[in-house]
């Protein structure tokens, strides 16, 4: 946001950055060296607006990740007015996945509904527990999110923290620790 | 390729910007008529502008004071938190404090001096009265408040106005006792002159507020990417307010500007005064707003 833009009543929500996730490839190879193995999650989070413009975007959007046989798609609302789109690639490929989010992204953008993405996660297994890398489309960075499977609603910061430690050379993890916002219910977590 | 469905309002800029040239013009021709005719009074600036500025730099807090407001954690109020962090990630803004003030009136404001030295407070009140996504609806227009500056905005706004204001009263208490007999004329054009810039900076700072409400909704409802829900939270509590004593309000006078709908029931011939634009033209912008969203391509 501009100073003028502030100066003046404009501020608007900032354009989503979006070429960063096809770093994702690559974080998952390391990842996958520690034992943090690809779920075959992954999803984007938008703002769904008013009226039937997006709705269209989103319709055409799951119809192009449906041309490729081995990607399902699926829709979800959450409690905050968020909605999911979950991306399932069973057959582990990483890289087929960050194409079908990209392309998600790309087609909303398209229609200026870049303002209202808010993230994309996509999701991991580690000792049978899941864990998800999210990405934050507004900063253009990434943190780990890991909820902890002994107790609702808690996160377990140790295992976040040693993702982070993998990942930093693969991807741009979120530095303020004040942003890495928690995903309680999302899909595939 | 992209166009960003998020239009500014031409003409709301422009006369917002009108309304800025028009208050920057009158405080020059204000600081030139005080250099020019006295000295003596740079006392009363440097205190005047120390005030304001003291009311600049301080004022999440005194606002938060001023309504018995206390902030709260995630752990006191989860659901506030977890809707003002999604809708801070979405809008790539640093988190304000948030707080909680216990009173039955429904209302809500921001404050602070910058983005990274604000807060967001809600009454009770409102979180009984709306549902979350109109609860969402006020947040955002509060948080947008956040984003454009709005505190430092109406402090730059207003401050040469109160200046005057001052300047006015003190020439007519101390004025007329003046034992120089050379400073008495000068004294009665500064208090003229100072009268006059008080009355005008009143109606241009009224005005720029009532702008930067509707700054406020079209930017918050953005945002949510839900107008709709803003218009019905606004009429809900308007509809509200005025059933409230007026004896509760008035100890909430000196806060109205930062509120989401002002607390006290102003008639329809006072529409300069007011620092709110009428709900229906506030409801007439928020329906544009759903319609550009809803514009296929």
């Amino acid at each position: 946001m501009g100073f003028l833009d502030g100066i003046l009543g404009r501020s608007k929500p900032p354009k989503a950055n979006l070429d960063v996730l096809f770093s994702v490839p690559q974080a998952a190879l390391t990842l996958e060296a520690e034992g943090f193995a690809f779920s075959g999650h992954g999803a984007v989070c938008f703002r769904d607006a008013e009226g039937r413009a997006d709705d269209e975007v989103i319709a055409s959007a799951q119809e192009m990740i449906r041309t490729d046989p081995t990607a399902t798609v699926e829709m979800h609302h959450d409690e905050f007015g968020f909605t999911w789109l979950e991306v399932i690639r069973p057959t582990g490929d990483v890289s087929g996945l960050v194409t079908d989010l990209h392309a998600v992204n790309s087609t909303m953008a398209a229609q200026g509904f870049d303002a209202s993405m808010l993230c994309s996660t996509v999701v991991f297994e580690h000792e049978g527990h899941r864990s998800a890398l999210v990405y934050l489309f507004k900063r253009g960075t990434f943190y780990p999110f890991v909820p902890d499977p002994s107790a609702a609603r808690r996160r377990d910061n140790p295992t976040e923290l040693r993702m982070r430690a993998l990942v930093e050379n693969d991807v741009p993890i979120e530095a303020d620790l004040g942003r890495w916002l928690a995903i309680w219910g999302a899909p595939g977590l | 390729m992209a166009r960003t469905r998020f239009r500014s309002d031409r003409g709301l800029t422009l006369r917002m910007g009108g309304v800025g040239l028009g208050l920057v013009l009158l405080y020059v021709l204000f600081g030139a008529m005080l250099i020019s005719v006295a000295g003596s009074l740079w006392v009363a600036v440097i205190i005047t502008l120390g005030m304001a500025w003291g009311q600049w730099y301080f004022s999440d807090s005194l606002a938060l004071k001023s309504m018995g407001a206390h902030v709260v954690t995630p752990e006191q109020a989860p659901e506030l938190h977890a809707m003002i962090d999604r809708l801070v990630a979405l809008a790539d803004m640093p988190k304000p404090r948030v707080a909680v003030a216990v009173t039955d009136m429904p209302n809500a404001f921001a404050t602070g001096r910058s983005p990274n030295h604000s807060a967001v407070c809600v009454t009770t009140g409102i979180m009984q009265r709306l549902d979350a996504d109109e609860l969402e609806g006020v947040l955002a227009h509060e948080l947008a408040h956040v984003a454009n500056r709005d505190v430092s905005v109406m402090t730059v706004a207003s401050s040469l106005g109160l200046l005057a204001g001052f300047l006015t009263r003190w020439g007519m208490w101390f004025g007329g006792g003046s034992r120089d007999k050379n400073s008495g004329p000068a004294m009665i054009v500064v208090v003229l002159v100072s009268l006059v810039v008080t009355a005008v900076s009143f109606f241009l700072t009224r005005a720029l507020s009532r702008y930067r409400e509707l700054s406020a909704d079209r930017s918050g409802s953005y945002l949510t990417g839900r107008p709709s829900k803003l218009a019905s939270a606004l009429v809900k509590i308007s509809g509200d307010m005025g059933r409230i004593p007026t004896s509760d309000l008035r100890e909430a006078q000196s806060m109205n500007a930062f509120f989401i709908a002002p607390a006290l029931k102003g008639d329809a011939a006072q529409a300069l005064f007011s620092t709110h634009p009428p709900l229906q033209t506030r409801l007439d912008q928020l329906a544009r707003i759903g319609a550009d969203l809803t514009e296929r391509r």
